[in-house]
């Protein structure tokens, strides 16, 4: 006799149990606090940031230790706590000209005003395990003329190639941007709202679209004008004061990249640009970003059609959000016995209907 | 969970965790739905503590909806035990602390995934569909921005297209559940996954029927007593099927059957997907047994 299946309820719970006790992992290991996972994951707590769209590290750093390291759960849970949050207002556009880089590159010029700067990379180290990390208590050296602080006000290197005019004016809209986490995306959408969109969307989704426009799929040959982090100054206008103040500081990670182009019908040749901008220590993102929006601007410049991935808008804009993607893939799992039923009549019946002479029982 | 931190939750959040302004935006949103049945209306869907896919669309549109007087009732392949009907139901009990029933006739609010329950709903209930692909057009055509315009000028002869060529290969239309539909005569709409066997359900209907899309971002709707009918041709019209079977427990020959695989020889039995309906009838069939 069938009995029909029940204790939902006291399965979900088990279930919240035993994650909890897995989460934790051997007690005998001493607990990871969160200050831990902000001062020494602090990439991790960057991509949760930039792709949670909430800069606190704090709580992306609660949230990668509630995700067991899962940082696309870790970015769900940073989301779903942003959406409850009461919007005071906007803040004034962030001066990235006045960013106090700690790290500041360019690919176009050998040597520019304010100097390179590599900063904290791993650009040039040699991917060989460090086993002296197993061991625990050391302290690296102090780094010598490292400068936390940062430098103030380096001028951005793309402005020096527009002195020249040979690159495209970055016009200076005035318009409010629309807010994607507010209102249904329309399409087409103009290009602050595809960089809004972008800007949180998934980091590997962006990094194989990108390559795939330097493989040919949509050929942005792009060099990077420059890529600068470092930290910026918010500031918001008071309306009771009638002037802006400091609210505090964010760290950006910003990439300029310059684009070879013929020109069109519409415009002259000239340099373009694409631009990235990320929350954090996250240039991998910002670089692919960069790529992905020259690539979405085909339109704009009159260039000719070509129907690559990474330059068809809805494609990109409909699947570069991997809470969406996540929760629509992994909805597979769930229930789905109606359906399936209903799909296995059907099967049952055409395939009785094709072979007529092996009568089903 | 004990009962002190579910006390918590409920005061930290508002009524049905979604705050006010968010709930007027909804129901703009519905009311809008509801003047033009069937047409996907979009709304700024948020990011709710549960994931797309898991029913946020429905979600929303039920928070909208439930004031503190209301009995919610929770159900998941008809079934009021599923794990992600017993989720929500919980959901809804810590964050709006309404009553909830498993009881159909009870309900004055029913959530529901690929279902419609098996028991007539009423005037004073609404339904509410969780929805996953809103788009009926989007497995003909991908683009948004190309399937808003077929339905802005009534350009439905790709469907039409796509159910001859199935009974041209297969001497009938393979769709077996999300058949579509035309609302009231005018837009073409997904009923969402529930087995073609509910359509006929759908047409005439004296509730609300409300449907959520939550990661499309689409609320579309039928009001009581629209005119629904499932897409067909005069020859091969529409038949709303199911396993034909009795149910093994009360024996109905009316409800739509889950198939049940009872041991590894190819036992099986046939059990209804409503659970309520079931137990419904199966205590009514005992009672009269005495």
């Amino acid at each position: 006799m069938y009995v029909a299946v029940k204790g939902g309820e006291r399965a979900i719970d088990n279930a919240h149990a035993w994650l909890a006790e897995e989460r934790r992992g051997d007690t005998a290991v001493a607990e990871l606090s969160v200050a831990q996972i902000r001062e020494q994951l602090k990439l991790s707590v960057d991509r949760v940031m930039a792709e949670g769209s909430l800069f606190d590290p704090d709580l992306a750093a609660l949230a990668i230790k509630q995700a067991r390291g899962d940082l696309i759960e870790a970015i769900f849970l940073i989301r779903a706590y942003r959406t409850t949050l009461p919007r005071f207002g906007a803040t004034l556009p962030v001066e990235t000209a006045t960013m106090a880089v700690i790290r500041r590159v360019s690919a176009t010029f050998r040597d520019v005003p304010g100097g390179q700067v590599l900063g904290p990379t791993f650009d040039y180290t040699h991917r060989l395990l460090d086993f002296a990390l197993a061991a625990e208590g050391l302290n690296p050296p102090e780094a010598a003329g490292a400068s936390p602080e940062g430098l103030d006000s380096v001028p951005h290197v793309m402005g020096f190639l527009n002195r020249e005019g040979l690159i495209e004016e970055a016009g200076a809209g005035d318009e409010v941007p629309p807010d994607l986490t507010r209102e249904a995306l329309e399409l087409p959408a103009n290009r602050a709202l595809r960089l809004q969109a972008l800007a949180r969307g998934d980091e590997g989704f962006l990094l194989s679209l990108a390559y795939s426009t330097q493989r040919g799929y949509g050929n942005t040959h792009a060099f990077v004008g420059e890529l600068r982090i470092g930290q910026v100054v918010v500031e918001a206008e008071i309306p009771e004061l009638g002037f802006s103040v400091e609210i505090g500081e964010v760290e950006l990670s910003e990439c300029e990249t310059v684009n070879q182009f013929g020109g069109s019908k519409t415009e002259p040749p000239q340099f373009t640009r694409g631009y990235g901008l990320v929350f954090g220590q996250s240039e991998r993102k910002a670089l692919s970003m960069s790529l992905v929006d020259r690539a979405l601007r085909w339109k704009e410049l009159g260039e000719s059609h070509n129907p690559a991935p990474a330059r068809d808008e809805e494609f990109v804009l409909s699947h570069c959000d991997n809470i969406q993607a996540t929760g629509f893939l992994e909805h597979i799992k769930l229930p789905h016995y109606v359906d399936f039923q209903s799909e296995l009549e059907l099967i049952r019946r055409l395939r009785a209907a094709a072979t007529p002479e092996q009568e089903e029982e | 969970m004990t009962s002190q931190t579910s006390l918590r939750e409920t005061e930290s959040y508002n009524f049905a965790y979604l705050d006010e302004q968010t709930k007027r935006m909804l129901r703009r949103a519905i009311l809008k739905a509801l003047a033009v049945p069937g047409y996907q209306v979009p709304f700024a869907s948020r990011e709710m503590p549960m994931p797309y896919g898991w029913g946020t669309g429905g979600v929303q549109v039920s928070a909208a909806c439930l004031t503190p007087e209301d009995r919610l009732k929770v159900i998941d392949q008809g079934a009021d035990d599923t794990t992600n009907a017993v989720s929500i139901r919980k959901f809804f009990q810590r964050t709006a602390g309404v009553e909830v029933t498993e009881a159909t006739t009870g309900a004055t609010l029913i959530q529901t995934r690929h279902r419609i329950p098996e028991t007539p709903l009423t005037e004073d209930q609404i339904l509410v569909y969780q929805v996953p692909i809103p788009e009926p057009l989007r497995f003909l055509e991908p683009r948004e921005t190309e399937t808003r315009r077929m339905h802005a000028l009534e350009e439905y002869g790709l469907m039409h297209v796509k159910l001859y060529e199935d009974i041209a290969r297969h001497g009938e239309i393979t769709n077996s559940y999300a058949w579509p539909v035309m609302a009231e005569g005018r837009y073409v709409m997904t009923p969402s996954p529930i087995p073609k066997f509910d359509n006929p359900k759908l047409s005439d209907n004296p509730a609300v029927q409300l449907f959520g899309a939550g990661r499309e971002a689409r609320i579309h709707a039928l009001p009581p007593y629209t005119k629904v009918v499932s897409l067909d041709f005069e020859d091969h019209p529409f038949v709303a099927s199911k396993a034909d079977h009795a149910c093994d427990i009360c024996g109905s020959h009316e409800s739509y059957l889950d198939e049940v695989i009872t041991d590894d020889q190819g036992g099986r039995m046939f059990v209804c997907s409503d659970t309520d309906f079931c137990g419904t009838r199966s205590a009514a069939l005992a009672a009269e047994r005495g």
